[in-house]
């Protein structure tokens, strides 16, 4: 709670700064499928035990999804399920998700990760083709339906993976891989419409 | 690619997702500093590296991150079955021809 309470000073003190995500602004369209990278948004990554995950969810306002390969949005908050313990919450509507897991008293760890994570979006007719060009996982809409969310590799890189609509993918990676990430899917959506 | 079923995401996944992570179902002694130092040795080194179904456990690294316990072939590479880390060993597998 002491560290939420910090990050929230930090967050005003250094307001004056200037803050430079990662490849901000970059995009690249190709027929069928456009390549680009996201706003930067709120995220914790949320580890739990089952007895804590009714307070964890009124506190966040989405229910922590159970079941596995899934994911729930509400409010612009969304909530993935990487393991049987372990959430990833992205909110892009500006509240600190940190803040509001920060008030809840049962045991829970609740780690900012805003800034180690670059959100590329993944979008058009083409988008399974171009992130399958790098990931083994079957993304046919049978297996992977609109709101399904796992971790998963692209590449060489470790990614976290949403289908946040039947033709649009939300690929999270770690900052520092972001350049390696962008520039794989780059390739793969300017192959993807032959 | 190999598909291997991952007991906690309840689906099978392609094997670039997981890493080996050596013998399942070895005991840590209760109590290791009265081992003998041969007792250790079996303990630390030794392996059974059968030809045939070998016990493993096994790392869904790129998923969930859960370890997990495999029958694997080692002779065709084929996973007869997967369960939860903890599980005791199970007694029949499925389609043992032996």
């Amino acid at each position: 709670m002491a560290k939420a309470a910090a990050k929230t000073k930090a967050a005003d003190a250094s307001a004056a700064v200037e803050r430079r995500p990662a490849l901000a602004g970059r995009a690249v369209s190709a027929p069928g499928v456009k390549v680009e990278i996201l706003p930067p948004a709120e995220r914790i990554s949320l580890r739990a035990p089952e007895a804590s995950v009714a307070a964890l969810s009124k506190a966040l306002g989405v229910t922590l999804p159970s079941k596995p390969k899934t994911s729930a949005a509400k409010g612009g908050r969304t909530a993935l399920w990487l393991g049987p313990d372990e959430w990833l919450v992205i909110d892009d509507a500006g509240n600190d998700p940190l803040a509001d897991c920060a008030k809840v008293s049962a045991l829970h760890s609740a780690v900012g990760i805003s800034h180690r994570n670059v959100a590329i979006s993944v979008a058009g007719p083409a988008a399974a083709v171009t992130v399958n060009s790098g990931c083994p996982q079957d993304l046919s809409l049978e297996a992977f339906p609109v709101g399904a969310a796992s971790r998963t590799i692209l590449g060489k890189s470790e990614i976290v993976l949403l289908r946040t609509a039947e033709d649009t993918f939300r690929v999270e990676c770690w900052r520092s891989f972001s350049d390696y990430v962008f520039t794989l899917l780059s390739e793969a959506a300017s192959d993807a419409a032959n | 690619m190999l598909l291997i079923r991952c007991p906690y995401c309840e689906e099978e996944r392609p094997e670039l997702e997981f890493r080996n992570a050596g013998e399942a179902h070895i005991a840590r002694p209760t109590n290791i500093a009265a081992e003998s130092e041969d007792d250790f040795e079996k303990f630390f080194f030794i392996r059974s590296n059968p030809k045939g179904v070998i016990y493993e456990r096994w790392r869904h690294i790129h998923g969930c991150a859960r370890f997990f316990n495999a029958v694997r072939d080692t002779v065709t590479d084929k996973f007869v079955m997967t369960y939860k880390a903890g599980e005791p060993r199970p007694a029949k597998l499925p389609g043992a021809s032996k």
